[in-house]
């Protein structure tokens, strides 16, 4: 059922004029041991009762699980009129603005966007976005070894708290520039322990990143990152949470000079891991190494205010192989919901959202740790993740609370082994207070039970992971 | 326009609030969140009620063109109706609400709409593997060359660091080679639009990684010779990539497996019907033949035991490029949308984008339009120069684009490919009925006469949009990124 408009005689007279008499001469300059007469095998197709059928029925199997998982992905209120205006085909249709003219909507819009991020993170500049903020991430690490003039190292020491997904794409991006990822442990309080890898050492680091918050939940007091950073002449890249920055110091106080995060909370639906959105922001010094597209404010022949896409030269359609990035396709339509998101909140609805969040993560960690076999795993102060230390292994754990309906958080255990059965649990503005004394005692009651009918063994030693 | 250009900060008034979006309590609560750690004053974001923001913004959505209101024949872009449903289906609650990090047996149906996915896409390209895992098309682009490279350091193969691309290429395919930290080496096209098979013979050699090619080409016409090349690339110990931009081309028709190609991207966006979204997310699909799956990036849906899984164990994968899985709300969409086409769709979409593009080349060229290739069939998308009319007139191709825009078409591609002088890239899609390629052609030759009787008047093109041309050399000169009066830190 394709979306071919024509009717049969149309196409005949069409093929006619063309001078010949069916579809496939119309493919007269191919091999023909390459073309096919019989179409590829797949499903036959279906209209759209028939295709709504079977949406239905396959979204409607998928459980909606009580959420407290957080690890990059975050359920908060989505209001009603995001997605209705970015629904609307004059956004959600449209292309990339190239012609200025005919897309001065969506223009206005990313320079108010870029404008919002900025404002958040107390940096001067924001692009167009990136795809996720995990590519964001690698291409601050990537602009940041183009910035760094001062050192030659292609070296970036990264914080361990980092979330691990985006320290697994920037190793995928950066390994063949011959960049390197060097990971800074954590210390016994969830900081970074400097000691093994001291950044004014042996090849010195074209950067140093962190996360505030970061993967675990934690917010760091990063000031010794910067006072190392300058030492040690090297960039300084900070992730963030954008709803976190409603109640938080921005990193452009603490002297941040590339940002990067996560835009999903910005509006955006889980989605089961996308599309997302990846902010970058910087320091005006380092724009020219910007990657992605830029709006940019400017006047019309008439002196009238005008929007277009500016600085083009950076990216890969005039530069080509010397440009700051292969991006080109970015997340246009997520932009637009983050800016009508950030638009409808405003500073103060933004601060009581973060706040909101932080206060029902006090009040989970607090009915969490108050079980026995619970208790956090580092006692530093956290936004609205916590990572708490289970006395078993998490897996099966978690297993039997998703029987219950509960999507009890992430088990970290696998990607941060030091830490012990650590439980990464997450609570934002949507949790009531019902639903976490519902978590808590489901809880409760499953870890009063005994551990092998939870099909596992004991743990070995949990007190101290490091 | 009056109001329209205000910015949403303009529109702001202190104290002013959108009080449904206010969670309750005013955010008061438990914190353990020390002093020196909290923001002294609030962000400086709008300060505006509901109804400023829903009006504001879709006014400014009225200020763009878009596939629902307007023709869009931007070659290269495969510019079709994004069919509602797509939409309506992805955006079904059971989809929109799986956390990432959600246990895969709460999400089977979700799973295996992207398995089956996976499964077409295979069939289409003649692939062996497919990952649903890159986020565009130039991250496609990405995993593929990577994925050669890795190809070749695991036969312990190190001296290939040479990509081969033609000059008529997008500039992705350079980008992304020199960032998967490989030497570009572009060969020329002749002058009747295939590669030159002697310029291919000299760059090839024992430092070819591999060749990427778009076919048909951005000159829109097929690469004729394509089987010799894959054999000669391959000979030399290359690997083909297939920069499935230009897919609606052959759809059902042609497989990209069946050409030679070892690495294929599609971008779901174009072939696939997925929105642009004013510039994404797209998506980037990649499928490989067999010999490169071990190095496929992760994850990727696998069926076991009847559950469905994301793989993510796989020693020599190139590694992850995506936070999570892709841009899941995306592949949906084009599930939504391969099933509705069916088997039975496929040739349909191909048949009438070619059909349409060579029903307007023809036309055109009757018209009196320079074809620059004139003597070949064209793809779903052809080139004509300009090059004349502007030695004639002084009207260029860039200005021959604005006026169409008050001609209220969306601009064919202007200056791509780089090798046609005052060029239009015309890819009309299978989408538009003979009644708007007529309403475009009529539009076209209006142009072009006024361009002869009033070259001034098309010089200055537009002239009914929403503004007039804009001074891009004034927004790079001093550029203005942010609204200062919005951030002015007191």
């Amino acid at each position: 059922m394709p979306f071919v408009p024509h009717t049969g005689e149309q196409s005949d007279q069409m093929l006619s004029r063309m001078g010949v008499s069916r579809f496939r001469d119309l493919y007269d300059e191919i091999p023909d041991s390459l073309l096919k007469d019989e179409p590829p095998h797949i499903l036959p197709g279906l209209d759209e009762a028939g295709v709504t059928r079977i949406a239905r029925e396959r979204a409607g199997r998928n459980e909606a699980l009580l959420c407290f998982a957080g690890g990059g992905a975050y359920e908060h209120h989505i209001p009603a009129a995001i997605w209705d205006i970015a629904s609307r085909g004059e956004f959600y249709s449209n292309y990339t603005p190239y012609q200025a003219e005919a897309a001065q909507g969506s223009l206005q819009l990313t320079y108010e966007y870029q404008t919002m991020i900025a404002g958040l993170t107390g940096m001067d500049v924001a692009n167009a976005s990136l795809y996720d903020g995990a590519t964001a991430f690698a291409e601050a690490c990537l602009m940041a070894v183009r910035c760094n003039k001062q050192s030659k190292s292609k070296r970036i020491l990264v914080a361990r708290s980092v979330h691990p997904a985006w320290r697994k794409v920037a190793h995928t991006l950066l390994s063949g520039q011959e960049i390197e990822l060097i990971e800074a442990p954590m210390d016994a309080s969830g900081r970074a322990d400097f000691a093994p890898v001291d950044p004014e050492s042996g090849g010195g680091f074209a950067a140093l990143a962190v996360a505030v918050p970061n993967y675990l939940g934690g917010v760091p007091d990063i000031r010794a990152w910067r006072a190392r950073a300058d030492r040690a002449r090297a960039l300084l890249i900070v992730g963030f949470n954008p709803v976190s920055l409603g109640l938080l110091r921005p990193p452009g106080e603490w002297g941040a000079d590339i940002v990067c995060g996560e835009g999903q909370p910005l509006g955006i639906p889980m989605s089961g891991g996308g599309p997302y959105l990846g902010l970058l922001a910087c320091k005006s010094r380092y724009l020219r190494q910007m990657p992605g597209r830029l709006a940019g404010r400017t006047v019309d022949k008439a002196g009238k205010p005008a929007y277009v896409l500016t600085l083009q030269a950076r990216e890969q359609h005039i530069r080509r192989s010397r440009a700051t990035s292969n991006i080109c396709t970015n997340q246009g339509l997520m932009v637009t919901a983050a800016t009508i998101y950030m638009a409808l909140l405003g500073g103060e609805g933004l601060r009581r959202v973060a706040a909101a969040c932080h206060a029902r993560a006090c009040e989970l960690v607090a009915a969490l740790t108050a079980i026995r076999g619970v208790q956090r795993v580092f006692d530093a102060p956290f936004f609205h993740e916590d990572v708490l230390r289970l006395d078993r292994p998490v897996a099966p754990v978690l297993a039997a609370l998703a029987e219950e309906g509960i999507l009890g958080g992430i088990d970290v255990s696998g990607e941060y082994p030091e830490l012990g059965h650590a439980l990464l649990v997450c609570a934002t503005e949507m949790r009531t207070s019902e639903e976490i004394g519902r978590y808590a005692s489901t809880l409760r009651e499953l870890m009063g039970r005994n551990l092998q009918s939870l099909g596992s063994a004991p743990c070995i030693d949990a007190s101290d992971p490091l | 326009m009056g109001q329209h250009t205000r910015l949403i900060f303009d529109v702001s008034r202190p104290g002013r609030r959108a009080h449904a979006q206010m969670p309750a309590g005013e955010g008061a609560g438990p914190s353990v969140l020390p002093a020196e750690l909290i923001r002294h004053r609030a962000a400086p974001l709008p300060e505006v009620s509901e109804l400023d923001v829903v009006r504001h913004y879709t006014r400014l959505s009225q200020l763009n063109f878009s596939i629902d209101t307007n023709s869009y024949p931007l070659g290269s872009c495969t510019m079709k109706y994004n069919p509602r449903a797509c939409h309506r289906l992805a955006s079904l609650p059971g989809f929109l609400d799986v956390h990432p990090g959600a246990p895969e047996a709460s999400y089977q149906g979700l799973l295996e709409c992207l398995y089956e996915l996976q499964d077409m896409l295979g069939a289409v390209t003649g692939m062996e593997a497919i990952t649903l895992a890159p986020m565009a098309g130039a991250q496609g682009e990405f995993a593929g060359v990577a994925m050669f490279k890795a190809y070749h350091h695991a036969r312990e193969d190190y001296g290939r660091d040479e990509i081969i691309v033609p000059d008529a290429a997008h500039g992705t395919n350079p980008a992304t080679a020199a960032m998967c930290g490989l030497k570009v080496r572009e060969i020329a096209t002749g002058t009747n639009g295939d590669i030159e098979l002697d310029a291919l013979d000299q760059a090839l050699g024992p430092r070819t990684a591999g060749i990427m090619l778009t076919n048909p080409s951005t000159l829109g016409v097929f690469e004729r010779r394509i089987l010799e090349i894959s054999k000669r690339v391959h000979a030399a110990g290359g690997l083909l990539y297939y920069d499935g931009a230009n897919l609606n081309a052959l759809l059902g028709r042609v497989l990209p497996g069946d050409m030679g190609f070892d690495a294929v991207h599609l971008n779901l966006h174009k072939t696939f019907s997925t929105p642009h979204g004013g510039g994404g997310p797209g998506a980037g699909a990649v499928g490989v033949a067999s010999a490169l799956k071990p190095f496929l990036p992760v994850p990727y849906v696998e069926k076991a035991e009847g559950a469905y899984r994301w793989q993510t164990d796989s020693p020599h994968s190139i590694g992850r490029l995506a936070a999570n899985g892709g841009n899941i709300g995306v592949l949906l969409r084009a599930w939504v949308y391969l099933r509705m086409l069916g088997r039975e769709g496929l040739q349909r979409v191909a048949d009438h984008a070619v059909l349409n593009a060579n029903y307007l080349a023809l036309r055109l060229a009757e018209e009196g339009f320079d074809l620059a290739y004139p003597e070949r069939r064209a793809g779903h998308e052809f080139v004509i120069s300009l090059k004349p009319l502007r030695d004639e007139t002084g009207v260029t191709a860039a200005d021959f684009a604005k006026a169409m825009l008050d001609e209220g078409f969306h601009a064919p591609t202007v200056y791509f490919p780089l090798l046609v002088p005052e060029c239009l890239l015309i890819e009309p899609t299978e989408t538009e009925s003979p009644e708007a390629l007529d309403a475009l052609i009529d539009a076209m030759v209006r142009v072009r006469d006024a361009a002869l009787s009033d070259p001034e008047a098309v010089r200055s093109a537009p002239h009914r949009m929403p503004i007039r041309r804009p001074d891009e050399v004034l927004a790079a000169r001093k550029p203005d990124l942010a609204y200062a009066p919005a951030l002015r830190r007191d």
